[in-house]
């Protein structure tokens, strides 16, 4: 049955504050229920905002801003002034329909999002129907997905909306059924009243939506009310993942939109000069159009085969790059010449000490870059997994010289993210290709330049060092030195406007150290602790950069927590019991104690085999993670053909106190997948600059977590929280998953590691690919691996 | 335009595309048929896989002219049909009783991986072994590893 909109529901709210009278033990919202042809709603929202810390024992540290005010608070300040413009809507068969401003990668917000609704509206979760909205311009800064803020932004303007939705639909049912709200309960969307008649939300929804404007109060559930929210719900879109129906950019049928890619220079960053090839290249088999773009020449062809033949057999003269020339080594002294000067002199015997290499590593996801661009009369229509719409929708314009509101930008779920998406990369490129053409594409990168020109995380390097006097540790000071990360993707744009907003302090710094200074937290009892960021502004213009699931917290506490085990060693204590006596946040002490007693933290191992033990904080939460991890020459030796082994971590266990986990097993998927971003970051994982190029092109280059390094054993425990708010999942495993891992191998072979991912400089373990095609032919032998 | 005729998901199509182009493409490009993912193109990462006669095979690496009327390719959209009864193959329900997908993207590569290892091992006569999951080459970017090893486990035991 169509949707009759005149009788259908809808209800959206505005935000603004937190309501007089602070935190209420029953949360109490005012909205507005509109009248017309929906309902909207308006409410005032209390910010769950986490309380800081009291100061521990040894030497009390100051409190650092991100215990009072973080990124996350942050990011929930720039969502508050237009977070009313969402919107529920209730359909004639009761359903509820909901276009979350965000974008689902993976991480699991649409089911989670589908709960909390289901939940406040006493609906089946599959009766909750929601997509992701097309760039909003109003929004502002509110459809921007990143760090890790989605659910702690819009778990109340949602929840109210939903809330307002019953209301609205109970009243309705009352006056139809002749009977006192009070005594009208719901369940699976269907209102009974005590004398067994019932109306369903369907047909409540037609008579719900009133004249005129009416304000409300609706009373959200209490924790202890709630049926779904907190209970394991499998994903939403489960079953269209696993029959091949979900679709992705590239799985969409737009009309016209042939298969476009780009041959790219051989040089980092180089661009087209001329084509020597066009006319024969155009006469190929299946192409339709050849052209340059700033980012290289991008071809149109019936397939994407004829398209890998096609930029396989231009001929380009190409412009150099923008390290034409530099290698990893060169940039590594460029890092080491900028860092910013220690405070306390190394002081002999009382002072530990280490410098730390994190290198490039790529972002890409298993989906590559991609969108479909259809430009014609002035206007464009792009579609793509993308999670900064409107920054897309004016860069778009922008390199297109239109009009922003001629530029219409539709998200498609994305085949991940890892930061990726939050760039408008792809869409830039099949626009401008669309343009330059005269016709609709649908533009996807080769794998092979994912690594090679795709973002990446930027190299770093991070100096510690710690001072102990009279048996505790004084002083805790680091510096970490990055090649500059990228924000224009709207957060930097946002710091700017929303300086005012920030902690005193914060206001002159750039954006990357106002990010940095909101994000990094040490929860120890250090005495005088400081962490600096400095970043080279030059970079920017030379390497692509993002974060690739989170932007500074794996490698700052990576090289933390290898300090930490040598301040445990040099006051002998057991690294657990170090950290259980100088860490400062009892929320992070929680998950510590209960990763060591599941983690069967201190049993006997093997020699050659260790376990390793670290904690993080962020994200309005905490985690810790304990590993085994093996060393031994037999399994270090092991062979995989085109791969890298290595040692192996045979038992991981994570523990996390999220906040309100929405989803307990949604926030287990996150974990076990931030898990096995930190074990490859710390262990095989980068891209090498040689001579201004990165040498891998490949997934079997790139060495990410694989089957043959995945642990026998992994196990993750989400704590109850005492946190009614919840907090960020999707970055959060990363961070102590990357340093448990460094400190088992520390542990295990006796040396510690300064250089991520150890294997750095190991023999390569592949032969690089030529730069010249810039991708690999398609082999033709695949019959001959039938298995 | 040369002409290929192949069994695609249990019926039998033809289409009209050069010789080299591979099944990938014929597939997602020519057909519509778009549950086997690109992930690479060249046979590393797996998110193609796909089943030519009953065993996982990569359609980015064969070109079309390679198979004939007799090759039966199944899809990750066919391979539900390959079992009795209206349900989801064994290996799928496995898939929705521990979660696995997150972004998905993979996933149909996984399965399709998942059930010719099953087979294989099967026709081996023996249980599949921590070895047996190693080999498994399919790429997840969003880290799924370990569920994917419980999942083939458990979907080993309704095959
Ligand atoms: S796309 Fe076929 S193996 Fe990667
Ligand atoms: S679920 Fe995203 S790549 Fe596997």
């Amino acid at each position: 049955m169509a949707n009759d909109h005149t009788t259908d529901l809808t209800t959206g709210l505005t935000a603004r504050g937190t309501p007089p009278g602070g935190r209420l033990s029953r949360r109490s919202f005012v909205g507005y229920v509109m009248g017309g042809t929906g309902l909207v709603v308006a409410a005032d929202l209390a910010l769950g905002a986490a309380p800081a810390q009291a100061a521990g024992l040894p030497i009390p540290s100051v409190p650092q801003i991100p215990e009072i005010y973080d990124l996350n608070d942050f990011l929930t300040h720039c969502t508050m002034p237009t977070s009313g413009l969402i919107a529920i809507h209730i359909d004639e068969q009761g359903d509820a329909h909901f276009a979350l401003p965000r974008m689902e990668v993976g991480q699991g917000i649409t089911t989670s999002t589908a709960m909390i609704i289901a939940e406040e509206l006493d609906l089946p979760v599959d009766r909750v129907h929601v997509t992701l909205a097309p760039a909003r311009k109003e929004l502002l800064w509110n459809q921007l997905t990143g760090g890790s803020n989605t659910t702690i932004s819009t778990y109340t303007p949602i929840r109210v909306a939903a809330a307002v939705a019953r209301k609205a639909l109970l009243d309705a049912a009352a006056i139809q059924l002749g009977a006192l709200v009070t005594t009208l309960t719901v369940k699976g969307g269907v209102i009974l009243d005590q004398l067994g008649n019932s109306l369903s939300y369907g047909d409540a929804a037609a008579l719900a939506a009133p004249p005129t404007t009416q304000k409300v109060r609706v009373d959200l559930k209490t924790a202890g009310e709630h049926t779904i929210v907190g209970t394991p719900q499998r994903r939403v879109d489960a079953r269209d993942a696993v029959t091949g129906r979900k679709q992705f950019a590239m799985d969409l049928d737009i009309p016209g939109a042939l298969p476009t890619m780009v041959c790219r220079a051989p040089d980092l960053n180089g661009t087209a000069k001329e084509i020597l090839n066009q006319a024969a290249v155009e006469a190929m088999p299946g192409v339709t159009h050849v052209a340059i773009i700033p980012t290289g020449v991008a071809v149109r062809a019936k397939t994407f085969g004829q398209c890998i033949d096609a930029v396989r057999a231009l001929d380009v003269v190409w412009n150099s790059g923008t390290v034409a020339g530099k290698s990893s080594a060169d940039i590594l002294k460029e890092l080491r010449a900028a860092q910013l000067p220690l405070a306390v002199p190394a002081l002999g015997a009382t002072t530990v000490e280490g410098e730390f290499v994190f290198h490039f590593r790529s972002g890409s996801a298993l989906e590559p870059n991609c969108a479909v661009a259809d430009v014609r009369d002035g206007s464009a229509t792009i579609w793509g997994g993308l999670k900064s719409p409107i920054d897309v929708q004016s860069k778009v314009a922008k390199a297109l010289g239109v009009a922003q509101d001629k530029v219409t930008v539709n998200v498609v779920q994305g085949g991940g993210s890892f930061g990726r998406k939050l760039f408008s990369d792809a869409a830039i490129e099949a626009a401008r290709a669309s343009k330059a053409f005269g016709a609709p594409v649908k533009l996807m990168w080769h794998r092979a330049d994912e690594p090679r020109q795709g973002r990446v995380h930027p190299m770093a390097v991070s100096r510690i060092r710690a001072t102990v006097l009279l048996g505790s540790v004084a002083t805790f000071e680091q510096r970490h030195t990055s090649v500059s990360t990228d924000f224009t993707h709207g957060l930097g744009e946002r710091l700017t406007a929303e300086v005012a907003a920030l902690p005193p302090g914060l206001a002159n710094l750039g954006f990357s150290e106002s990010i940095f200074t909101l994000t990094q937290e040490l929860p120890y009892n250090f005495g005088v602790v400081t962490q600096l960021l400095n970043e080279s502004d030059r970079d920017f213009e030379r390497f692509n950069t993002s974060s690739v699931r989170n932007i500074y917290s794996p490698d700052v506490r990576t090289a933390n927590e290898l300090i930490v085990d040598q301040l445990a060693a040099k006051l002998k204590l057991d690294p657990l019991e170090f950290r259980l006596r100088y860490l400062r946040s009892g929320l992070v002490k929680r998950v510590l104690k209960r990763a060591a007693e599941l983690g069967q933290w201190g049993k006997a191992m093997q020699p050659g085999t260790a376990q390793g033990i670290a904690i993080h904080k962020e994200y309005k939460g905490a985690t810790a993670v304990i590993v085994e991890i093996d060393c031994r020459p037999e399994t270090v030796s092991r062979k995989v053909r085109d791969a890298v082994t290595g040692p192996r971590v045979t038992k991981a266990t994570v523990v996390v106190d999220c906040g309100l986990a929405i989803n307990p097993l949604g926030v287990q998927a996150q974990m076990m997948g931030g898990f096995s971003d930190g074990m490859a970051q710390a262990l095989t994982y980068s891209n090498h600059l040689v001579d201004g190029r990165f040498l891998e092109a490949s997934w079997d280059n790139s060495a990410y977590t694989r089957q043959w390094t995945t642990p026998f054993e992994f196990h993750c425990e989400v704590m109850d929280s005492d946190s009614e708010e919840p907090g960020g999942i999707g970055e959060a495993g990363v961070a102590a998953s990357m340093a448990a891992v460094a400190c088992a191998y520390a542990r295990a072979t006796g040396t510690m590691p300064t250089e991520f991912p150890i294997n750095f400089h190991a023999p390569l373990h592949f032969e690089p690919k030529p730069f010249v095609p810039s991708v690999p032919e398609s082999p033709t032998n695949g019959l001959d691996y039938v298995s | 335009m040369p002409s290929h005729t192949f069994k695609l998901n249990g019926e039998t199509v033809t289409v009209d595309v050069e010789d080299d182009v591979r099944i990938l493409w014929v597939l997602r490009d020519v057909l519509g048929v778009t549950g086997p993912k690109y992930g690479c193109g060249i046979n590393v990462c797996k998110a193609c896989t796909s089943h030519i006669n009953g065993k996982a095979f990569n359609p980015c690496a064969v070109p079309v002219a390679a198979i004939g009327p007799d090759d039966e390719i199944t899809t990750i959209e066919g391979l539900a049909d390959t079992t009795p009864g209206d349900d989801l193959h064994p290996m799928q329900e496995a898939w929705l009783e521990y979660d696995v997908a997150q972004c998905g993207y993979c996933q149909p590569g996984q399965i399709m991986a998942a059930v010719a290892l099953v087979d294989r091992v099967r026709a081996e006569n023996r249980a599949i072994t921590e070895d047996d999951l190693d080999s498994i080459r399919n790429v997840c970017r969003c880290g799924t590893y370990p569920r994917i090893r419980e999942a083939i486990r458990a979907g080993a035991q309704g095959m």
